[in-house]
């Protein structure tokens, strides 16, 4: 109770008021409501098709929502012209449920991409060199350098994503289903290595997953998305000793 | 009532797509003129589709070189009229069955491939990545390859008009025992720009619909490795559908203009 008083003193870096979003007759989003707060894990959990991932496209403006306010940093990002939100997206990392490694270029090739975009960040003389090593190191693949995505495995993939994530220095990290697909080692690899980019960088960062074990390592605080609603938020304790039988059946194992 | 509720329903969805490549090609035309520009991503394009199309255009173009003046020989020496086959066989090329066979070859070699391409990046979320990283992806993927493909296109057809043409001189020069200089005096003095500039535009032309339509396809393709397959068979498809109407078009502008 005590931490939770804590953290809400904090500055809150990204919220979402009652947004709705629907494709034809299917209500994917029915008024979900959540804030982040700067330096802090949010898990979201939720069944597949529950709209976890519609939402957080929402969040980076791939999707346009039908209602309801996105703000990101202060910055409404519903009402943002392209170029401002091309600026914004800088501080936002993305890392893409399947890697979404550009598979015509090398590793170097696609942690270099996003620094060309972002001179006005970086500045046009940066060694560009320099920071696709040291993101490299970071995940611990700086000997895959010069390697194709297809020579890598999924877990390879997932830690190259990871490190093109973290080259531009986002403030707010968003993880799509980080660890879904790999298996328990590589999974559990994964979640340090976002414990670890956190601890290091002081991101903030919203994951959504359906890996108990991944929200339970991580996660400082929980919302369940159900009905296109946020259902229930609590820490995972909470959740987890719920009895209502919706909450329940996320974390019977 | 079945039947006529699915062609209803088949020639709704044309319309419809009709409506969308409309768009698209607004767009395109729309985003093409904006900055910034990408240049380095452009020269990789016509690099890759202009080098890597040579070979198949070359080839075909040599073929259908020989071919043409073998089937049309027998003819032509039944009214005493072999004299002319540089003249028929170099107008017949430029005029008309060069740009259509390299735009049908260009259209399942390259335009196939992008539509496979984008719809595999748009599949597994690579276009999304790339909008996320602040880069605009039809600018990058969409602007770059219809360009280059539009560029490249007229290119591949002089060097095809040029390697078929040099075809039929080989067979004349082994069954007629006619010069290298005789043949192509002949096909120059019987070309006229009124042969070579329309050709020229119309390549143009293909080379957009190339483009467009296999862009159109991967871009807008269904989620699945289906909808992968979907889109490179349909750029195929709709494209050669789109150049044979482009040529009805540009022939029909042609005889306007030059009075064939």
């Amino acid at each position: 109770m005590k931490e939770n008083k804590i953290i809400s003193n904090r500055e809150i870096v990204l919220k979402i008021k009652n947004l709705y979003k629907s494709f034809g007759n299917n209500h994917v989003l029915n008024g979900f409501n959540m804030h982040l707060y700067k330096g802090e894990n949010l898990v979201i959990m939720g069944k597949s098709g529950s709209g976890k991932s519609v939402m957080i496209k929402c969040l980076v403006g791939l999707l346009e929502a039908d209602s309801g306010t996105i703000s990101v940093m202060h910055n409404d990002i519903t009402k943002l012209d392209q170029e401002a939100l091309d600026i914004l997206r800088a501080d936002i990392g993305f890392l893409f449920q399947g890697s979404a490694l550009y598979d015509s270029m090398t590793v170097r090739e696609n942690l270099e991409f996003p620094l060309r975009r972002h001179t006005k960040k970086f500045g046009k003389h940066i060694d560009t060199n320099e920071l696709v090593v040291e993101a490299l190191e970071n995940v611990g693949l700086a000997n895959a350098i010069d390697l194709m995505p297809s020579e890598l495995s999924g877990g390879m993939k997932r830690r190259v994503a990871l490190a093109r994530t973290l080259i531009l220095q986002p403030k707010i990290i968003l993880y799509d289903e980080p660890t879904s697909g790999l298996d328990p080692i590589t999974a559990k690899e994964i979640t340090i290595l976002m414990q670890d980019v956190q601890k290091k960088y002081g991101t903030s960062s919203l994951i959504i997953t359906h890996d108990v074990d991944c929200a339970r390592a991580i996660s400082d605080r929980m919302i369940l998305l159900i009905d296109g609603i946020d259902y229930a938020a609590g820490t995972y304790d909470e959740l987890s000793n719920s009895t209502d039988p919706k909450i329940k059946a996320f974390f019977k194992h | 009532m079945l039947v006529s509720h699915n062609i209803k329903a088949q020639l709704k969805s044309f319309l419809i797509e009709i409506g969308e490549l409309s768009l698209f090609t607004g767009r395109y035309f729309r985003e093409a003129f904006k900055r910034p520009f990408e240049f380095k991503e452009l020269l990789r394009q016509c690099y890759h589709m202009g080098n890597r199309s040579l070979l198949l255009v070359g080839i075909t173009g040599f073929i259908i070189g020989l071919v043409l003046t073998l089937q049309t020989r027998p003819t032509l020496m039944e009214f005493g009229a072999v004299s002319w086959m540089p003249s028929m066989v170099s107008i017949s090329i430029v005029r008309e069955i060069g740009p259509i066979i390299t735009a049908l070859v260009c259209a399942g070699r390259i335009g196939s491939g992008i539509g496979a391409e984008l719809g595999s990046m748009r599949v597994t979320e690579q276009i999304d990545a790339m909008e996320v990283s602040g880069t605009n992806p039809f600018k990058y993927l969409v602007v770059t390859r219809v360009l280059a493909v539009t560029l490249m296109l007229p290119l591949l057809v002089i060097i095809g008009d040029v390697i078929a043409i040099f075809g039929s001189y080989l067979v004349e020069n082994v069954k007629g025992n006619v010069s290298f200089m005789l043949y192509f005096n002949q096909v120059f003095d019987a070309l006229e720009f009124g042969d070579i500039i329309p050709a020229t535009i119309k390549s143009f032309f293909f080379g957009l619909a190339i483009g467009i339509v296999g862009c159109f396809k991967g871009y807008n393709c269904e989620k699945g490795t289906e909808g992968v397959g979907k889109a490179a068979n349909s750029a195929v498809v709709f494209t050669s559908l789109l150049l044979f109407i482009i040529d009805f078009i540009a022939v029909f502008v042609t005889d306007i203009f030059y009075d064939l």
